[in-house]
């Protein structure tokens, strides 16, 4: 016999973890670049 | 296509064409998320569960979408040689592996209350895991090859072209093998599922690609910015160091 879930727990853990993902892959990848650019400005500058 | 083999024009073109991807993508892809969450109907026989779709359909997609960006990029580059192409590998293979990464983490919440069981190893689920093994062998191997002989390597790029043959064996899993996993809801033309499920998941999927496309091209300005960063140091190193022999 099946126990009984709470179906919300699921959707909720699914949607924190996909959305907390990707908003961290974003911002990670939008860091590096800056990082890199200002890397190469400084790099320009010398 | 050669046009764009130009960086300067490629960066040229990034610079307004990255800001949009994600911005727009960001905005519709949380639209979606929240109508799904919130106004689109519990489904009759899954329940609240089939809420996690707009996620995990999205991510499916992404994680195969990233690794035949790496095929079409390994194939222009062998071929072409086209300047940017390994670049462009490069910076598919990330977002690729977080998307199919989010898509086996979602996929497991939905298939135990849906199935009773976090995991089987049935063809769709296992040849998903295999694509993320995939994704981490070839950003070991891009990383170990670009350290050891610099851009020439052809090593990721063969490696990223025998490994696209596992995306047809994802996509037809389903129906060449007995699965847990449904069949697909949606094919070109043709969908099982009502409106009030399949326009929230459209949407959703455009905006994750427009994030995908977004964080590609964010990464490709990243590692273009590196190399012209490295290689003007080292014309200076060059420049500055004393000429052997000379009197």
């Amino acid at each position: 016999m099946r126990e009984a879930m709470d179906p919300w727990t699921f959707v909720i853990a699914a949607y924190a973890i996909g959305i907390g993902a990707t908003l961290a892959m974003v911002a990670w990848s939008l860091l590096t670049m800056l990082r890199a650019e200002k890397r190469r400005d400084e790099a320009r500058k010398r | 296509m050669h046009g764009f083999a130009n960086p300067a024009r490629f960066l040229r073109i990034a610079r307004w064409l990255m800001p949009l991807c994600l911005g727009v993508g960001l905005v519709t892809a949380g639209a979606a998320l929240a109508w799904g969450l919130f106004v689109a109907p519990a489904e009759r026989l899954q329940g609240e569960t089939v809420r996690i779709v707009y996620l995990h359909v999205p991510a499916a997609w992404l994680g195969m979408a990233g690794w035949i960006g790496i095929a079409a990029a390994s194939f222009t580059e062998l071929v072409w040689r086209h300047p940017l192409a390994g670049i462009a590998a490069r910076a598919c293979a990330v977002p690729g592996a977080v998307f199919t990464a989010v898509c086996l983490v979602t996929g497991s919440l939905w298939g135990r209350p849906a199935w009773g069981t976090w995991w089987v190893w049935d063809g769709r689920l296992t040849s998903m895991l295999v694509l993320l093994f995939l994704y981490f062998g070839w950003m070991a191997l891009s990383q170990a090859s670009e350290a050891a002989n610099g851009a020439e390597n052809k090593a990721p790029a063969i490696f990223g072209l025998v490994g696209a043959v596992n995306i047809p064996i994802i996509h037809y899993s389903v129906i060449w093998w007995n699965s847990q996993h449904q069949a697909p809801s949606i094919t070109i033309g043709k969908s099982a599922m009502a409106g009030s499920f399949l326009w929230p998941l459209l949407i959703a999927t455009l905006g994750f690609t427009l994030i995908f496309a977004g964080v590609v091209l964010a990464r490709m300005r990243g590692i273009l910015a590196d190399q012209q960063a490295e290689a003007r140091l080292r014309r200076k190193v060059l420049a500055d160091a004393p000429i052997e022999g000379a009197f």
